[in-house]
């Protein structure tokens, strides 16, 4: 019984030493990684004192991507396009790449359709938020949240 | 070397809105990787692509790190009148690259 025990003993303290260094060494080479807190702060930065509305921006991506090195993301909001009414702006956002900004788009009413499409990297699997400025001076935002089974690589070269 | 790819209809009605897809070949290196030795590999990337329509801006995008390699971009606009749509990227390390379509409107 005595032999047993200490051998469980053993294995559980060599099993949390292995652990611990497997985590300190992930902490030690790991990239920084933004937080949603500083995505907060990111759009803050865009957006100024301005209130942010939910809703008229529909942010599509894969609700499951196998490779984050490049996944299509489609943004697009319900706007006339007309002189009078029209979307100035489009800033995607993400939660958990190394920098929060991910890409910015300006159009107008020269657009024609407020419709968008590109490819991104996603470190993590996270939640995306695009935030749309109004020619009226309003912002508006949609979230999408995409599970990332291969992240962007971000270690070896 | 770089090369850019376009596609942009080559005639359209007037007032239509027309679709335009641009694409780019760069690595897009983000400045968060490093080799195998543990050297800090040095940001690399396109921080900027506009279009243009007869000289007028239609389009621009600001980039980031998190665009995948070889950017792509897919928007619209409105076919106002025949002319060029002209493409440019620049970004750090001087790139520059500049492509263009003639468009018809009839």
């Amino acid at each position: 019984m005595e032999r047993r025990a200490s051998r469980r003993e053993f294995l559980l303290t060599a099993g949390a030493a292995a652990a611990g260094v497997g985590l300190g060494s992930l902490a030690a080479v790991g990239p920084a990684r933004a937080t949603p807190a500083e995505m907060q702060e990111a759009i803050r930065r865009v957006v100024g004192s301005a209130r942010v509305n939910t809703g008229k921006v529909k942010l599509e991506l894969p609700p499951l991507s196998e490779n984050g090195n490049a996944v299509p993301l489609a943004v697009s909001v319900e706007s006339p396009m007309t002189e009078a009414d029209h979307v100035r702006a489009i800033h995607v956002f993400t939660e958990k790449n190394p920098q929060p900004d991910a890409v910015s788009f300006h159009l107008g009413p020269r657009s024609g359709r407020a419709s968008v499409a590109t490819r991104i990297r996603l470190a993590d699997t996270q939640t995306v938020i695009a935030v749309c400025e109004l020619s009226d001076g309003s912002f508006w935002s949609g979230r999408a949240d995409v599970v990332v089974t291969l992240a962007a690589c971000l270690e070896d070269g | 070397m770089s090369s850019a790819l376009v596609n942009v209809p080559a005639r359209a009605r007037r007032g239509e809105v027309i679709e335009i897809k641009a694409l780019v070949s760069h690595a897009m290196e983000t400045g968060y990787r490093r080799t195998q030795l543990g050297a800090a590999i040095p940001r690399d990337i396109i921080t900027r692509f506009a279009c243009t329509y007869n000289g007028t801006e239609i389009f621009r995008a600001e980039l980031h790190p998190a665009i995948a390699a070889n950017p792509f971009f897919a928007f619209s606009t409105v076919a106002t009148e025949s002319g060029t749509i002209a493409f440019h990227w620049s970004g750090d390390n001087g790139f520059s690259v500049a492509a263009s379509a003639a468009i018809t409107v009839a």
